[in-house]
């Protein structure tokens, strides 16, 4: 009775030791990836500032300004003009229909 | 006990009795000590221990929360907040050689000797060098690498259409928070909150743990307007062109979706940039369109013919004697730029005439008059809610002597701003309906409230047609294509109570005739090179703007393409 007692003894010390060396390991886990969660929430917030300021430069850029600017001068077009523009309605049947 | 007993056993029976007592006494009393103890401190003394514990290696964290967008009815921005560095210092720290300093300085684009006192000024421990950094700027700066030398995060909000809508968007202050216009009145649903977490960090500043969130950030809401940033900048535009043309004090322009009351621009001139505010005066900040009031002259002639119509008084064709363009009410004369001796009630709204639309109001009771004038929403706010809004004036018809009732009919003795009258027009537009004008896209077009009946408002519609005819007030509202209806106005200005030689000319109209869809309202104070009339001033800027925003909505012709007919030289002048 004694001897077994002592082997379950040593199986339990076992199994103390290696539960807490587990706990230390997963809490060192656990911190590590909650490091990288938080650069990766960093960075997702980058992302979504930079989004901002590319929005932000898309619209200066194509401001309808800057656009009728660029299309009068440098590219020498022109606003329809009078007798120019022609509306065609699509009937459901797919044919079209020239009006006014 | 018998541990001793059989180590000694000779003296074991020279040991007293009681020792064993008090041995074991103690030992209860030690365990009892410890157990009090060991309660005391997990359970009575736990939250102070446990605050020190955090206070140890606890942070608590700012998490910032940024400002809603604002964006245009297509999803276009027109008003973003980003994130800026700002590069401030802590003098006591710096560790800078001459040769940085320069360097620093010429980064920032300031005074070598500046930034020398500001850097080395120990009397302070912080001090801002440049706020809110452009980030190209901000990574040169990094790059020197001066001890000391800090940076901020600090949010800045810009709004990419510029000066085209600056009155309308407003502005926010230092602190991220509305200051004018409609980014003041959707504060509540744009502020962001700053939340805060309480995290565990190591010694290297990392953060390790995340014990819990005090309270989560709040990000500001997106706000949709209803206004189209084409449609602006093409009002913006052609109000801006006319404003300089004519030697402007200054110009408005709305235009509204005739269907569901939705603004679709809103341009000011003069404007400024709000991306820079360096030197604004407030007359650019003004927005004139809803905050101004003026006298609308005749524009408010078809909503007294309208009444006459409703009441049975009159039809389009009753005759109506003009007395040679003059009528006196009481001690006061009314008179016509086109002395005719008799017209129809078209032809009082085509030509303008106030002796018309007076006699015309004067077969009306006054109540019935002012109730209509009431339900097309004169003397009272649009509903926008835009700050600032002034909700013009419509004295009781308790109030009213016969001659102002006379006055009245044509735009005189009561005040108006430019988006009501523009609203008021939705009437016309949109068979007797008024629509409420929301500043928001819509996804349903809101309910209108009825004032005329539809046979009414079609009549109407047919006059205020006819006023763009080449033998109308406003040939030059005409546009190519589209059938257009409106009403010229041009009033003296008031000052301290007086009438005086400068005047507000505007134009208010709807199209596509057929199907209207967009109203227009124009209104350019104190035109100053010659022309005041509103047809002459204020109508072709309606032409134009109408023109392009029904061309860039899609709005198919209603009419030929050769539908413009080139006014006669003498272009209908109304009186004012």
């Amino acid at each position: 009775m004694l001897r077994s007692g002592n082997g379950l003894n040593a199986l339990l010390l076992v199994a103390v030791v290696v539960c807490g060396l587990s706990v230390v390991t997963s809490q060192h886990k656990a911190r590590k990836l909650f490091i990288e969660l938080q650069k990766e929430k960093e960075s997702a917030q980058r992302m979504e500032v930079e989004w901002g300021q590319l929005q932000l430069e898309q619209s200066t850029w194509a401001t309808p300004g800057r656009v009728g600017e660029i299309a009068e001068q440098r590219l020498q077009m022109h606003t329809p003009g009078n007798g120019q523009v022609r509306f065609i309605w699509t009937e459901p049947d797919g044919q079209t229909n020239n009006q006014p | 006990m018998n541990y001793a007993a059989s180590a000694h056993p000779d003296i074991a029976a020279k040991l007293p009795g009681w020792r064993a007592i008090v041995l074991f006494a103690l030992l209860l009393a030690g365990l009892g000590g410890l157990l009090g103890r060991g309660v005391y401190l997990q359970g009575i003394h736990d939250d102070f221990l446990q605050k020190k514990g955090d206070a140890r290696y606890g942070r608590v964290i700012e998490i910032s929360a940024h400002r809603g967008m604002i964006t245009d009815r297509n999803g276009e921005p027109l008003a973003v907040s980003t994130p800026v560095e700002s590069v401030w210092a802590s003098p006591p720290d710096v560790e800078a050689d001459r040769r940085q300093v320069k360097k620093l300085a010429q980064i920032l684009g300031m005074d070598v000797e500046e930034v020398k006192n500001r850097l080395f000024n120990v009397s302070r421990d912080f001090v801002y060098l440049k706020r809110q950094l452009p980030p190209d700027q901000v990574e040169r700066v990094v790059s020197l690498n001066i001890p000391g030398v800090l940076l901020q995060r600090e949010y800045r909000r810009y709004y990419p259409a510029g000066e085209k809508a600056a009155q309308t968007l407003g502005f926010t202050g230092q602190d991220d928070n509305g200051q004018e216009g409609l980014e003041l009145a959707f504060q509540g649903r744009l502020a962001g909150k700053p939340g805060s977490q309480r995290v565990i960090k190591d010694r290297r500043g990392h953060i390790v743990e995340d014990i819990g969130s005090l309270h989560a950030p709040k990000h500001g809401g997106d706000v949709t307007l209803s206004l189209d940033s084409r449609v602006q900048y093409l009002a913006y535009r052609e109000l801006k062109s006319a404003v300089e043309n004519h030697h402007a004090r200054s110009g408005a322009a709305v235009v509204l979706d005739a269907r569901s009351g939705e603004v679709l621009a809103l341009a000011n001139y003069p404007s400024y940039n709000p991306n820079n505010r360096v030197n604004v005066s407030s007359h650019a900040m003004r927005n004139r369109a809803v905050a101004d009031l003026f006298e609308p002259g005749s524009t408010m002639k078809p909503f007294t013919v309208a009444t006459a119509i409703e009441a049975g008084k009159v039809s389009p064709n009753t005759l109506i004697n003009t007395e040679n363009g003059v009528f006196t009410v009481g001690d006061r004369k009314i008179h016509d730029s086109h002395p005719e001796s008799m017209m129809t009630v078209a032809q009082v709204i085509q030509k303008s005439s106030n002796v018309g639309a007076a006699k015309i109001a004067l077969s009306l009771r006054s109540e019935a008059l002012w109730q209509s004038f009431s339900d097309s929403g004169f003397g009272a706010p649009t509903g926008s809610n835009f700050p600032g809004e002034a909700s013009g004036r419509l004295r009781d018809a308790k109030t009213w002597r016969p001659i102002e009732q006379a006055t009245m009919s044509y735009g005189h003795g009561m005040s108006v701003n430019l988006l009501q009258l523009a609203r008021a027009y939705t009437i016309f537009a949109n068979d007797g309906e008024l629509k409420p004008v929301s500043l928001l896209r819509l996804d349903a077009p809101a309910p209108g409230k009825r004032v005329f009946s539809s046979r009414t408002t079609r009549a109407m519609r047919d006059m205020l047609e006819m006023v763009v005819r080449a033998d109308g007030t406003a040939p030059l509202a005409q546009v190519a294509g589209y059938r257009v209806a409106g009403k010229t106005g041009t009033a003296h200005k008031l000052e301290n109570g007086r009438y005086v030689d400068r005047y507000v000319a505007s134009f208010v109209g709807f199209a596509p005739v057929s199907n209207p869809r967009l109203v227009v309202a124009v209104m350019i104070d104190e035109p100053n090179n010659g022309q005041y009339y509103g047809g002459l001033v204020a109508a072709p800027v309606f032409s134009r703007v109408t023109d392009a925003a029904l061309h860039a909505l899609n709005v198919p012709n209603d009419a030929p393409l050769d539908n413009v007919i080139a006014p006669s030289a003498n272009i209908v002048e109304e009186e004012v």
